[in-house]
């Protein structure tokens, strides 16, 4: 069975350590903070300018003016910190943020990016993913392995307009783990009972399975 | 020296047709309500408008898209607005989409008297197309200039006849950088307090950046996103 939304985001959290500052996108991503494991902190950053980013708030205690990127009404955490948005990309850009997770419409098998642009169909922007991409230092994308016409999203060459290059370290679909290495995909781990078969009928670019893969665990 | 205005049609004063205007906010978060409402009355169109979003359909600058006043967008992210892209893919308006950390620098970099800065945000990509790339230690990086705007609209939490400003929470996010990048700068503030009452450690932006400033009135906070958790 391809893992669920919530797996996936379950599947990277594990990735989290102890001490990193963490920048997590509209999406998937935002749902990691829910799996954050028992023991390891991190500081959640939100690009529209607050470090420490905390649960929604209770029921008649959302307030307009405290916002995370995606909109959403949430609060602070004691040792939260406000700030503008240009010591945010400031802090970004810098190389202070020490994971950066996103969602993506395409993947090349040498870690470009894609997932702003749909020319002729889609404009809505990039927000601040280009920032990100640039300069984090390491990127994880959460993504579905294909799109909704079962086309691979994992690709020898993005199609669409990109937003970084040569910038991911690692995706994470519903069929398994992959790192993005000189040799292409390389798969680390597939979902319980996903088959490598499977995995390899559905990814277009590169594909290297480790010799040490084996079953995803949460 | 009298830097407080009656009201925001006061404050726009001097704003005409074919001007480059910034507008704080963060989507909806922290924008200048009653300065957009005052420019939707007064009818100035042909603008160029400098905002990190474009609002919703029937809030922002939403309300300046709907009167057709805006020629062009320069922003980050637009995806919240169907009369946008309705105009956008008519050809009515004209967009430049810009990676939200360059916009923000681009802003600062005006404000800190920088006429340009190299940023790192979109090599290899389309916004490359056209700029100056140049090699640090390795990396390639692209020329951003600073913006250049005939007014800055900002909105402030609190702030004083001086024009110092201090923002809450996240609805500080573009306004300091934009208030300092104005060649006429107009703050609109939640509260107008006196001279003295603001302490000098607690300001965010002095009020050397400000020309205008008054107390607006009304503010709705819309919410785009509403999202809670229960309580146990």
């Amino acid at each position: 069975m391809a893992l669920n939304k919530e797996q996936i985001a379950q599947r990277i959290a594990k990735e989290l350590q102890d001490g990193f500052y963490v920048n997590l996108g509209i999406g998937i991503p935002t749902l990691v903070a829910n799996y954050i494991p028992e023991g390891v902190n991190v500081v959640l950053q939100s690009e529209n300018g607050l470090l420490g980013m905390g649960p929604f708030p209770f029921e008649g205690d959302e307030d307009a003016d405290l916002i995370n990127a995606g909109k959403q009404t949430i609060t602070t955490l004691p040792g939260s910190a406000f700030f503008d948005s240009a010591m945010s990309f400031g802090m970004i850009r810098a190389g202070k943020v020490d994971l950066t997770v996103l969602g993506a419409m395409e993947v090349s098998d040498n870690g470009d990016i894609a997932n702003w642009k749909i020319p002729g169909k889609m404009v809505k922007g990039m927000g601040g993913a280009m920032d990100l991409v640039a300069a984090a230092k390491n990127i994880i994308v959460a993504m579905q392995h294909t799109n909704p016409k079962g086309e691979s999203k994992l690709l020898p060459k993005c199609s669409l307009p990109l937003t970084g290059v040569k910038c991911v370290k690692k995706v994470v679909t519903d069929l398994g783990v992959f790192d993005i290495t000189p040799d292409g995909f390389r798969c680390l781990e597939y979902a319980p009972g996903v088959t490598i078969d499977e995995i390899k009928v559905k990814t277009a670019g590169r594909l290297v399975i480790a010799d040490d893969v084996k079953e995803m665990t949460f | 020296m009298n830097k407080v205005v009656a009201n925001a049609d006061e404050a726009i004063k001097g704003i005409e047709s074919g001007m480059t205007l910034m507008l704080g906010g963060f989507g909806l978060c922290g924008i200048p309500e009653n300065c957009i409402a005052a420019l939707v009355r007064k009818g100035v169109n042909n603008l160029t408008c400098i905002s990190n979003n474009a609002g919703v359909d029937d809030f922002g600058i939403g309300l300046m898209l709907q009167q057709k006043q805006v020629k062009k967008m320069i922003s980050s992210y637009v995806g919240e607005n169907a009369e946008f892209e309705r105009q956008l893919l008519s050809g009515e308006l004209e967009v430049e989409l810009i990676p939200q950390g360059t916009l923000a620098t681009r802003c600062m970099a005006s404000g800190y008297g920088m006429p340009a800065v190299y940023l790192l945000a979109g090599v290899g990509t389309e916004v490359a197309e056209g700029k100056e790339v140049r090699n640090f230690n390795g990396k390639d990086y692209l020329l951003e200039y600073a913006f250049d705007s005939d007014f800055a609209i900002v909105k402030a939490w609190k702030g004083d006849a001086q024009g110092n400003l201090v923002f809450k929470d996240t609805a500080r996010n573009f306004n300091p950088m934009m208030a300092m990048a104005g060649k006429i700068t107009i703050a609109e503030v939640e509260e107008l307090v006196p001279v003295g009452e603001l302490h000098p450690n607690e300001i965010h932006t002095p009020g050397i950046y400000v020309h205008r400033i008054f107390q607006g009135t009304d503010y709705e906070k819309r919410i785009e996103q509403r999202t809670t958790r229960k309580k146990n």
